[in-house]
């Protein structure tokens, strides 16, 4: 009877064991980094005064607080998006700092904290940021969770917040009316799922399968197919889900088989979007794939392998503007960005480094403008930012839409031996 | 309703799944019938054996990306050093973990396994970081059509390896000498020592053939379900609930309860949802400790389990 006993509490032992593996916040990646909260300064780089111009008059630096999840599951996002920030706060100063409405040159400061992808450690940074830095204007938040997380946090305070996650919860009320004080540069996944239709309608389909990932972002991108393929008549025969990190998807692959859709729409990252879509293709289903824009990113290619071939997918334009039309809005901005960031860096730059781009060339206008108040720096953001071209897409900002990319900033692009293919609108009824 | 294609191909796949929770059930087995521990590191034996094959046959970056391994060796060399390589780590486990606290309670054993499994999984995560990778499958080609469903090569690899796996298994324990010990030393440990058989040494072997035996159901899996760090905490649950429907200590049912639980895992996905895939498998549990801890196949308690007074 004492063995019993034994075996029975090891088995609570293991399920308390599994248990406190799911409450650790995603895959923690080991953190390189210790130092956790340091703000690291950017290196408030002594303007090297280009020529000692004695009218130009220097005011009080303008402080701008950001944190990004640099270590921890979403550091793959969170590195670019660091960078970038580091990047712009150097350039801005070496351009003698930001001219404020007060007609003086203002040096950036920049209160950087790693979130290490934790969204309590992102409140934590952004009450650190509001109180003790008393930073104006907030870039960050990687993931959406964390995004969502410091929602309250900012609105207290009544501090502008830029997102750069793409859930449309980080700046939409449940009611569809917009957060006061936050704002995001990431496309929404409703112009991603017209644009996924606006394919569907070219080639004539009208029963498609929607399948993602349980967690906020896929639930957003499939109510945001649901949505759009309603308006435009397509039926969805079937509508799925799995668990992040599920890698076993014959039970899904089997449902959609009997379910004979024309094409399956799939809403993940490429943690369970690679594995997916090889057992996709192992399991020998022959309906077009199309994934979103969660999957466009090297590791879907590396892990996907073969399988990644012929996959669609719309995204921001960053990723194929060397093939884009040269007389595209976005290219001078995009190419002058991916020249900066390679020559410092050394490594070609990712659609979520451009986000944070974005974020820091809206709070340069904005203090620009209207100098260093909250108040007046939210209003700005609200009224101000329209057909401003960034890298993201063409942003127009209102009162209804804190996000302000439509369909237009999205291109159509399909992977072909590795690489990424650019499908012009004209060309959707001929691929895959 | 299901059509019947969708049932057999639901079936097919649980199958393929099954057999390695079969397998991990079955090092379980030998593990517990040797040494009286439940290893609870034995899912993160496959995992290291698949990630070793893995590293060796195809580009792998390591360390956060800053090492790239490109050795693109064969499969079988690969996968045999991948499977050596659990082996020396199982049989270090009982070396350093469990013959040194062999006076401990089998409670507190159990919780070095554990703590084991923490360990490696953590060395894992530093060298492979968080991305799943998958190993190229045994074969190329165009899957088998079978009953309107669907069997990819490598299930056909996965089911017909294990049947090899057990196969020679029970051959070993049958017909050889080491396995006759190994027999035994888990009757009746005291008459075999006796008889000049050393516990330890056969605490050894247990725990050397058992992570063998995972890492081999992890190389062949991972063609089709992929491998990541953090896999191998479910493999073991899987294979320790597997084991506990087979009776504990019998190694058919250790066998049977595995393929079952694949099974029904799969249509529960199927068929009700796949967010219940995992609660199905611990409902089991729970049913199973609670209505009949001799497992569900009847008249096959082994004598390690009246031994023990289950």
């Amino acid at each position: 009877m004492k063995n019993k006993l034994n075996i029975l509490i090891s088995i609570l032992a293991v399920f308390g064991l599994l248990l406190a593996a799911c409450a650790t916040p995603t895959t923690e990646a080991p953190k390189p980094t210790a130092a956790p909260a340091q703000p690291t300064a950017v290196p408030a780089t002594k303007a090297p005064e280009p020529t000692k111009a004695p009218e130009v008059v220097k005011g009080d630096p303008y402080t701008i607080g950001a944190f990004i999840s640099s270590t921890g599951g979403a550091s793959s996002l969170g590195q670019p998006e660091a960078d970038t920030v580091t990047m712009m706060a150097e350039q801005f100063n070496k351009a003698g700092g930001i001219k404020g409405p007060d007609g003086k040159m203002h040096e950036v400061v920049v209160k950087m904290y790693d979130d290490q992808s934790d969204p309590t450690k992102a409140v934590e940074a952004v009450k650190k940021i509001i109180e003790s830095d008393k930073a104006v204007v907030i870039v960050g938040g990687t993931s959406s969770g964390a995004s969502v997380a410091v929602n309250e946090t900012v609105t207290k305070a009544k501090v502008p917040f830029i997102s750069v996650a793409s859930s449309s919860a980080i700046v939409t009320k449940a009611d569809g009316s917009q957060h006061e004080w936050v704002f995001k540069t990431p496309q929404q996944n409703l112009p991603v799922a017209m644009v996924q239709i606006d394919w569907l309608k070219a080639k004539g389909f009208t029963k498609i399968a929607s399948i993602g990932v349980n967690d906020a972002f896929g639930k957003d991108s499939m109510a945001a197919m649901k949505k759009a393929a309603g308006d435009a008549n397509i039926k969805l025969v079937y509508e799925g889900t799995f668990e992040p990190k599920t890698t076993d998807f014959s039970a899904q692959i089997t449902a959609i088989k009997a379910a004979a859709p024309e094409a399956v729409i799939v809403h993940a990252v490429p943690a369970e979007g690679a594995p997916f879509t090889v057992q996709y293709r192992d399991l020998g289903l022959k309906f077009p794939l199309v994934h979103n824009h969660g999957i466009g990113n090297q590791a879907f290619i590396d892990t996907a392998k073969v399988a990644a071939n012929g996959v669609l997918f719309p995204i921001g334009k960053i990723l194929v503007i060397d093939q884009l039309a040269a007389n595209d809005p976005q290219k001078p901005v995009i190419d002058k960005y991916i020249a900066d960031y390679k020559a410092k860096f050394n490594k070609a730059p990712s659609s979520f480094g451009g986000h944070a781009w974005d974020a820091m060339i809206m709070v340069k206008m904005a203090l620009e403008a209207v100098g260093p108040d909250s108040a007046k720096i939210r209003d700005f953001l609200e009224t101000k930012i329209v057909k401003f071209v960034g890298i993201s897409g063409v942003f127009n900002i209102d009162a209804k839409d804190h996000t302000g990319i439509g369909k237009e900033s999205l291109v159509m692009v399909q992977i072909k031996d590795g690489k990424w293919l650019y499908v012009a609108p004209a060309d959707y009824a001929k691929v895959p | 309703m299901p059509s019947s294609e969708q049932l057999a191909q639901l079936i097919l796949s649980g199958i393929t799944q099954g057999s390695i929770y079969a397998l991990i059930a079955l090092g379980f087995v030998t593990i517990y019938n040797v040494t009286g521990v439940i290893n609870f590191s034995q899912g993160e034996f496959a995992v290291i054996g698949a990630f070793v094959a893995i590293t060796l046959s195809q580009k792998v970056l390591l360390w956060h990306g800053q090492m790239t391994a490109s050795l693109e060796w064969p499969l079988p060399v690969a996968a045999l050093i991948g499977v050596t390589t659990a082996v020396v780590i199982g049989a270090l486990l009982y070396r350093l973990g469990i013959q040194p606290s062999r006076n401990a309670s089998p409670l507190s054993q159990i919780v070095v396994t554990i703590g084991a499994s923490i360990a490696l999984r953590g060395v894992v995560l530093l060298v492979w970081g968080t991305d799943p990778y998958r190993l190229t499958p045994f074969t190329e080609g165009p899957p088998f059509e079978f009953f309107g469903a669907i069997l990819t090569r490598q299930s056909v690899w996965v089911m017909g390896l294990t049947v090899v796996f057990v196969v020679s298994l029970f051959l070993f324990f049958k017909y050889t000498l080491i396995g006759k010990a190994l027999r035994a030393s888990s009757a009746n440990p005291g008459a075999a020592r006796l008889m000049g058989i050393n516990p330890r040494q056969m605490g050894l072997i247990a725990f050397a053939l058992s992570a063998g035996l995972s890492a081999l159901a992890g190389i062949v899996v991972s063609p089709v379900t992929f491998t990541t760090f953090d896999r191998g905490l479910m493999l073991s649950l899987k294979g320790f609930v597997a084991m506990i429907m087979g009776g504990l200590t019998d190694p058919v049912g250790a066998v049977v309860g595995g393929l079952i639980l694949g099974v029904v895992e799969s249509l529960a996905a199927g068929l009700i949802s796949s967010g219940y895939r995992d609660a199905f498998t611990f409902a089991i549990l729970v049913i199973v400790l609670l209505v009949r801890l001799g497992g569900f196949i009847k008249g096959r308690k082994g004598e390690a389990l009246e031994r023990a007074g289950l």
